[in-house]
């Protein structure tokens, strides 16, 4: 025989997924929520999103060819999905050339400063959303209430959302009853008719995405479930001791960005543990410092900061957290 | 199927089966012209040739001798003259000492029954049972090679309760131990009762992966006539048939770290190697053949054959229709964990389970990205390893920390790099991480 065989060690034959797949599987997990944000807020959606992707993939063809001078890795979609995250998060009317230095700050500092793909430490899309957020604290107070589809964009009518409606309220000294009556209805909730970032506010949209993720096994039920199982035990202990100044576990769950941080920016690989065990106490973490901030910290949303925290304590979890090894359980047996 | 099926609960992979063979009956191979005998077919230490060039030997005749405890002696597969004594390359493609027999005739040993018959009374003692296992030269069919009498001596003070017999055939192609249960069912039974006698055990349980239906079928029908087997029909799960993960889904008990199977009261034996051992009780034949699945999509006649100890892969490949034009890969072993030959000329030695031939598109690793860490290597990890992290340690020469994350309990099955989607060569780092941790262990 004249060829030559190849030879290399075992395994021979390997699985299906990979890297641009996984990525893909993410993106259309988003769909949903993407459709439902543009029923709601119309072309202000529409705008906030596209710039948010466009310029994200942008920066990320543009530092990596030009100021790193390696090769581009927009083609693996994790750039697509900073800038959807980071759209969703923001309001409807947001400007854009703010939206365009989210997304710099995003992929610039948030990705590509700590080495790219795979070695930043914190999800590049809530570093983004955070800065903004901190940097323009008045341009993201102003919530377009989500009323069908609307061609309006900076000019679209604002108002409070239901959580800055409660804690403004349980400033001044109401009441929680006194106050539901001020916001929607659960089942307008559920379906998303309520003032909020354009990617939040449909709660059924983001759990279509999440039975779709989960069904394709791109995550692990591990961190979604653990988070919104701890707000609702946390918040709804809170509302037993005292129903008059704290709200009900299905309102905490339903209003803000629990579900979409939950589902979507939780469980980004890079910034979660690595193991079941572990990606359940991070996920407990994030659900009691989100209560902590809404209930008693100053801002009336807290699930952005609490996941940017555990972020900054996933090194820990994995050098501690170890999966349960095989035969350690008949040691003593 | 209505009920639940045993299986191991940590990690695990579902490959695609392409089990092509698992309706060709087995075929009798022709002999070949020459066989390559190799000195080293099993795990310890190499046998000692005993003739010398130039003799005449019979099929069956000791041709080498094993020395030491963990070692196995080597018969003639063919009747014949031994040729050569050497040096040849083996399937790593080092070289090491073989015995070359050129094919005369197909004379036996008197000794060895020929019928086909099937002798189910079992007359001998325990010790002359284990004597005749180790007179034969049996070694672990399933791919380890490791002696089998050696198995069946148990530590001092150590007691087996059961005794697990392996026919799972969890790597993709591969169906010569389902043939063999199929075809040889009884003769494997009456093995399994010698294995039970030396052992002194009550009870042997069977596993048998569930997408080999008509085995499972096939042995509980006769099962029933063998007092103390039972037969498990068990979910479909790469990589049970590895031997602590088979142990857990058929007891539930989990072998320690750096423990034996003993130490939780079993001893595990392979399908072919239980008939292995009938076929030298009940009939004084050394193991100078085996089944071996040639198999791979792009081959004209994927069958199952018997084949000698010795005989030249190429051999096999041409009984088989030939090698395609546009192969890249010829596998000893599943796809899983066998091991890619550099040529043809290599011979079948015991421990060989199948032999597969992949078309060249399906034998380049993809360009390596960077680890995403979405954690599908733990996840599928049957071990309970991080192999990310095993990876990492490794790169970096933190040994110290590669023993404490418990490298050495790797068995090295390949999920990680199966699963990896950045195409990440885990278990290649894995293995190097392996071996300096061995070599810091022994320097200590």
């Amino acid at each position: 025989m004249s060829k030559l065989l190849t030879v290399s060690p075992s395994p021979h034959i390997y699985g299906k997924d990979t890297t641009p797949n996984l990525m893909y599987g993410v993106i259309i997990a988003l769909i949903p929520a993407i459709l439902a944000s543009i029923l709601y807020f119309g072309w202000g959606a529409v705008i906030v999103i596209s710039v948010a992707v466009i310029s994200s993939v942008l920066f990320e063809f543009l530092i990596q060819r030009f100021l790193l001078q390696k090769k581009t890795t927009i083609q693996d979609g994790s750039a697509v999905i900073t800038g959807l995250l980071l759209s969703l998060c923001l309001p409807s009317n947001f400007p854009v050339w703010l939206i365009i230095l989210g997304s710099l700050f995003a992929i610039g500092v948030g990705k590509l400063s700590f080495g790219g793909l795979g070695n930043n430490p914190f999800n590049p899309a809530l570093v983004g959303r955070v800065f903004l957020f901190i940097s323009f604290p008045a341009k993201m107070a102003s919530w377009p209430e989500a009323q069908g589809f609307q061609t309006q964009y900076i000019d679209a009518s604002t108002g409070a959302t239901p959580l800055s409606i409660i804690k403004e309220g349980l400033g001044k000294g109401d009441s929680i009853s006194h106050l539901m009556d001020k916001i929607p209805t659960y089942q307008q909730l559920f379906f998303g008719n309520m003032g909020g970032s354009i990617g939040e506010v449909a709660a059924v949209a983001l759990i279509l995405g999440l039975a779709y993720m989960l069904l394709r096994k791109i995550i692990t039920w591990h961190i979604p479930v653990s988070i919104i199982l701890t707000v609702v035990i946390f918040t709804g202990i809170l509302w037993f001791v005292n129903p008059e100044k704290n709200a009900d576990p299905l309102f905490h769950i339903l209003t803000g960005g629990i579900l979409l941080g939950a589902i979507f920016m939780a469980t980004d690989y890079v910034t979660s543990p690595m193991t079941g065990k572990g990606m359940i106490i991070y996920g407990i973490c994030i659900g009691i410092l989100t209560v902590v901030i809404r209930r008693f910290g100053s801002y009336p949303e807290g699930v952005q900061f609490a996941i940017l925290i555990m972020n900054g304590f996933v090194p820990l979890i994995n050098y501690y957290i170890k999966p349960k090894r095989f035969g350690e359980e008949v040691k003593n047996g | 199927m209505s009920k639940m099926l045993k299986t191991f609960r940590k990690g695990g992979i579902h490959p695609a089966e392409y089990k092509l063979t698992d309706k060709s009956p087995v075929e009798i191979l022709p002999l070949p012209e020459k066989v390559t005998i190799l000195l080293s077919q099993h795990m310890g230490v190499p046998a000692i040739p005993v003739v010398s060039k130039g003799d005449t030997v019979k099929v069956g005749q000791l041709i080498a001798q094993g020395r030491g405890f963990v070692s196995a002696s080597i018969h003639s597969s063919v009747s014949g003259k031994v040729v050569k004594i050497d040096s040849i390359p083996d399937l790593t493609g080092y070289k090491k000492p073989a015995i070359v027999i050129e094919v005369e005739g197909d004379e036996w040993e008197e000794n060895i029954i020929q019928s086909t018959d099937l002798r189910k009374d079992i007359t001998f003692s325990k010790d002359e049972i284990l004597e005749k296992i180790r007179e034969s030269g049996i070694v672990g069919l399933g791919g380890a090679a490791f002696p089998s009498h050696v198995k069946l001596i148990l530590p001092q003070g150590k007691k087996a309760k059961a005794l697990i017999i392996n026919g799972v055939e969890c790597e993709p192609y591969l169906t010569s131990d389902h043939r063999l249960m199929l075809e040889y069912g009884e003769e494997m039974m009456v093995g399994i009762r010698i294995l039970m006698r030396v052992l002194n055990v009550r009870k042997a349980m069977i596993g048998i992966e569930n997408n080999k239906a008509d085995a499972v079928c096939h042995l509980k029908d006769i099962a029933s006539k063998f007092h103390g087997i039972e037969v498990y029909p068990l979910e479909v799960k790469y990589p049970q048939g590895g031997e602590k993960q088979l142990i857990k889904a058929l007891t539930g008990r989990e072998v320690p770290s750096r423990k034996l199977p003993v130490d939780v009261g079993v001893i595990v034996h392979n399908v072919s190697t239980a008939y292995a051992v009938y076929e030298a009780v009940q009939k004084n034949k050394p193991l100078i053949n085996r089944i071996i699945t040639v198999s791979g999509k792009s081959l004209k006649k994927p069958s199952n054959f018997v084949v000698r100890i010795g005989t030249p892969i190429r051999f096999l490949i041409e009984a088989a229709g030939g090698l395609p034009e546009n192969t890249g890969k010829v596998i000893s072993g599943g796809l899983m964990m066998g091991k890619a030959l550099n040529s043809l000329d290599v011979p079948v030695i015991k421990g060989m389970s199948g032999i597969l031939v992949l078309p060249e598109d399906e034998t380049k690793r993809k360009s390596i990205e960077p680890c995403i860490r979405c954690s599908k290597c733990v996840t599928v990890c049957p071990m309970g390893l991080e192999p990310y992290l095993l990876m990492l340690l490794t790169q970096n020469w933190d040994f110290y920390r590669l023993e404490k994350e418990m490298v050495l309990d790797c068995i090295e099955c390949g999920s990680c790099s199966y699963i990896c989607p950045a195409n990440r060569p885990l278990l290649d780092f894995i293995r190097l991480g392996k071996t300096d941790v061995k070599k810091i262990i022994r320097e200590r």
